[in-house]
């Protein structure tokens, strides 16, 4: 036990606090100055994006699992809370954007809403029943728990498809006021998605620059002490696990309207690491780490599978050396080294 | 006899179905004990232990193809998923001591994607299909009806396994260092004991088990490249019913997830693998720190 309970600041410290710190020297004033930016520079880059990438599908992709890692870092990164079942919310959630469109002829909007709301609702069962246990165990659980999920939606096969997964998602336009909006054009579906994800952006950066987003940094620091300090742990933790669920299930609705399909996959505990993953790889515990991981795995995935069928050798291979060498992550390391370099 | 009924089920078919049950849950006992081996001692969350699993089974089967010996697939899958686990103790899991605790656990989920990539590139993407033995095929009266041999056969080589792994665990000297090292691993080095080379006989140790159980599961499904992800989370139910690091647990879970799986699949097919789950939400609830669970010991 004692040998490795060595404190978590240790490991990915170094951009642990999202806050301004007072800098010294001109870079570190720049660097308080982007913090406090981080919204509008986070968005200026997401705005550009799809000039850099190499093509519009797959930077809708990145945004879409952007905002998959972003939900699932409010409790890794910033809770201290390794959740191995967050495929649950993005499935949800893009089950029930899908269900509401497919089965029940809703509007896009209300149904982007209803997936949220379902994958909030799982959130809240799974959370209630997985933060009664701590440490490690919190990992197993939440696995365990979103493949009851996996296995609930597989079976309910009148709604969902079942092994097929849920086929015929068009949202070709979409009405709004007085617009209308051609999703076919790849462009426009970009910016759409970018709209939503800039909101879920703003929101996020809100919740962190929030005492009860202090409070979870406490908790992921020191959590007797937290608690010593009259928090009330549990609740927060709830908390914490319901509004990253409910992030994860924009995410997975998006993603419906996005792919036009819910492949049953989107459960699968696979999908769930692949959030860890993705936050591993761009910087847990830092605002804009997630696009990065999210970039980075997609690109390492389109990249590869165009040389190999086996590329999930070579991923697994690489996020080994990511523990191994750089468990701060893309993202962590470039903020690392900027503010060492400042001192 | 079969005129007794019970819940619409003649007995026998209940009985029978049981000792399927038990049967399975054999193959539960060794899976969830290597992953509580591990966890008890060195506080590692082998993500990686369906792989081994899975690993274990295709080189089981790969060595009976070539000598046709089913008893020497027996021996060799545990003896190489041990060996493996050794390599990966030592090269990939040891530098991580020290650092946090989420950081094994990370690291053995990339190496599954690697050891199961790396077996669809030895062996395929389908799966090999992989009887029981000659010598253990067809079943024997036992009293209630007949019962497939090579399952009898599960059930009495686990039992041996797991008392042979008590008496290691209670009667040796070795097996003392490990309860003791499960309970406080600075003491037991002050003692002046290689704590890390206790981890690392652990490690291979828990490794070589999951890799028995593959092999010993492979008669009843066949292999393929995936079958170890669903074991995976079967066996993160097993310890977290049981109680984390209890050995004691994990073969009483293990015995009870097999038994509802069995159960159910009589009852109601569609629902076996919602019931597993359903059963640990149940002692989440009821016994959040599971049956049998202690805190930080071998119990």
């Amino acid at each position: 036990m004692t040998v490795q309970t060595i404190a978590r600041a240790d490991v990915r410290g170094a951009d642990a606090a999202p806050a301004a710190r007072p800098g010294s020297g001109r870079r570190g004033r720049w660097l308080a100055l982007a913090s406090r930016h981080r919204v509008a520079l986070t968005l200026a880059f997401l705005v550009v994006f799809p000039w850099i990438a190499p093509y519009q599908a797959l930077a809708a992709n990145i945004l879409v699992l952007g905002l998959y890692a972003l939900g699932f870092n409010l409790l890794f990164g910033y809770t201290g809370l390794l959740s191995f079942g967050h495929a649950a919310f993005l499935g949800g959630g893009a089950y029930g954007c899908g269900i509401a469109i497919v089965q029940y002829g809703w509007h896009p909007v209300p149904a982007l809403i209803a997936g949220t709301v379902l994958a909030t609702g799982i959130a809240a069962v799974m959370g209630a029943l997985a933060i009664r246990t701590r440490g490690i165990y919190f990992a197993m659980t939440t696995l365990a728990l979103s493949m009851c999920v996996y296995y609930a939606f597989y079976q309910a096969e009148a709604f969902t498809g079942g092994e097929n997964g849920l086929r015929g998602i068009n949202v070709a336009r979409l009405d709004l006021l007085s617009l209308s909006l051609d999703l076919l054009d790849p462009t426009v579906k970009y910016y759409c998605v970018l709209a939503v994800v800039g909101l879920a952006v703003w929101l996020f950066s809100r919740l962190l620059s929030s005492p009860f987003g202090a409070a979870l940094e406490a908790i992921r620091e020191n959590e007797n002490r937290a608690i010593a300090c009259g928090y009330d742990v549990q609740r927060m933790k709830l908390v914490a696990f319901i509004l990253s669920g409910a992030l994860c299930g924009l995410a997975g609705a998006l993603q419906a309207i996005h792919l036009s399909i819910v492949p049953i996959e989107t459960l699968h505990y696979a999908t769930s690491g692949q959030a860890v993953m993705m936050a591993l790889l761009g910087g847990m515990g830092t605002f804009f780490g997630p696009f990065v991981g999210a970039a980075t795995f997609l690109l390492l995935q389109d990249g590869l599978t165009s040389l190999t069928s086996h590329w999930q050798l070579f991923v697994g291979a690489i996020f080994i050396a990511f523990v191994l060498f750089l468990p701060l992550g893309i993202w962590g390391e470039v903020l690392a080294r900027l503010r060492r370099a400042r001192l | 006899m079969s005129e007794i009924m019970l819940g619409g089920f003649p007995l026998d078919l209940l009985l029978l179905q049981l000792l399927t049950g038990v049967a399975l849950g054999a193959i539960y006992v060794l899976v969830g004990i290597g992953l509580s081996l591990i966890f008890g001692l060195m506080n590692v969350v082998n993500f990686a232990h369906g792989a081994f699993f899975m690993a274990g089974a295709y080189v089981g089967v790969f060595l009976y193809g070539y000598t046709g010996s089913f008893w020497l697939s027996l021996v060799a899958a545990p003896l190489a998923m041990g060996g493996l686990g050794f390599a990966v103790e030592r090269v990939l899991v040891r530098p991580l001591y020290g650092r946090g605790i989420d950081d094994p656990l990370l690291l053995t989920f990339g190496l599954s994607y690697v050891m199961i990539e790396g077996v669809r590139i030895a062996f395929g993407l389908t799966g090999l299909p992989f009887g029981a033995p000659p010598e253990l095929r067809g079943g024997i009266d036992i009293g209630v009806g007949y019962f497939p041999l090579y399952r009898l056969f599960l059930i009495a080589f686990s039992l041996a396994v797991v008392g042979a792994l008590w008496l290691f665990v209670e009667r040796t000297s070795f097996g003392l260092v490990i309860r003791a090292g499960a309970r406080d691993p600075q003491i037991v080095q002050v003692l002046g004991i290689r704590i890390a080379r206790v981890w690392l006989a652990i490690f291979g140790l828990g490794c070589g088990l999951a890799g028995l159980a593959g092999i010993l599961a492979a008669p009843l499904q066949g292999v393929t490249p995936e079958m170890g992800v669903p074991v995976l989370a079967e066996a993160f139910v097993v310890t977290v019913v049981g109680g984390m690091g209890s050995l004691a647990g994990a073969v009483l879970a293990g015995l009870i997830v097999g038994i509802v799986v069995a159960m159910t699949s009589l009852v109601a097919p569609d629902m076996t693998k919602m019931a597993i789950f359903a059963l640990m939400a149940l002692v989440l609830l009821v016994r959040p720190r599971g049956l049998l669970g202690r805190q930080g010991a071998l119990g």
